[in-house]
């Protein structure tokens, strides 16, 4: 893998800084950040917590699609992508992703298309529990 | 020829499973690999609408199976 890529699928509490530390640089003049949080209802229904499942292998190769072609894409300089797996409760953070690049634009633009690409193709389901019982997210019969 | 099939999401719900050893004929498309595991699994059929990936690259109806492949069921992803 490229060195400016960094790539993680872990069942341990995401860490923040090692996003941030990974594509700081003095040649860039921004970082984009997006973090994603488990939010407590979906359509007016109390969420208690979200189950994350994975095919592993697979996702991390979709990803580091995704990074590869940001850095193509945009003028970016390094990019990580973190996402959790297993039980998150609300508040907690599935996804990090994040952007450096000698300017702010093209850093905003790489972490919005990283985000979006990864909620269409990457291999992770989400189960959402509710007080009452739970349901795969995207499933519906 | 041997394909191993892999569930995920709601599709290993169905199945129970998270992965099962498929024993079918050769010169199967992705398309016939759909029917049998409706056959199979006919709850499957409520949700039709999971991908397929051959290998973990994603495949389309008209890819021909191989022995040996790792089949893997994918249900709309919800990740992020």
């Amino acid at each position: 893998m490229s060195e400016s890529i960094s790539i993680k699928i872990t069942s341990e509490k995401l860490n923040l800084q090692d996003c941030y530390d990974f594509v700081q640089d003095a040649s860039c003049g921004g970082i984009a950040l997006f973090v994603g949080t488990v939010r407590n209802k979906t359509q007016d229904k109390e969420v208690t917590l979200l189950d994350f499942s994975t095919y592993e292998e697979m996702a991390i190769k979709e990803i580091e699609k995704i990074a590869t072609v940001a850095l193509r894409k945009f003028d970016v300089y390094k990019i990580a992508i973190h996402h959790a797996q297993g039980k998150l409760n609300i508040g907690d953070i599935p996804v990090i992703i994040s952007v450096s690049s000698p300017h702010r634009k093209a850093a905003f633009n790489a972490c919005q298309y990283a985000i979006d690409t990864l909620k269409d193709t990457v291999p992770i389901w989400k189960k959402e529990h509710f007080a009452d019982g739970e349901v795969w997210v995207n499933s519906t019969p | 020829m041997k394909l191993e099939i892999l569930f995920f999401g709601i599709t290993a719900d169905i199945a129970k499973e998270k992965s099962i050893q498929l024993e079918i004929e050769d010169e199967n498309y992705v398309e016939d690999l759909r029917t049998i595991l409706y056959t199979k699994y006919p709850r499957l059929s409520d949700y039709k609408n999971f991908s397929v990936a051959v290998n973990m690259e994603y495949a389309t109806d008209d890819v021909i199976l191989k022995n040996g492949d790792a089949v893997a069921l994918i249900p709309p992803v919800s990740g992020g």
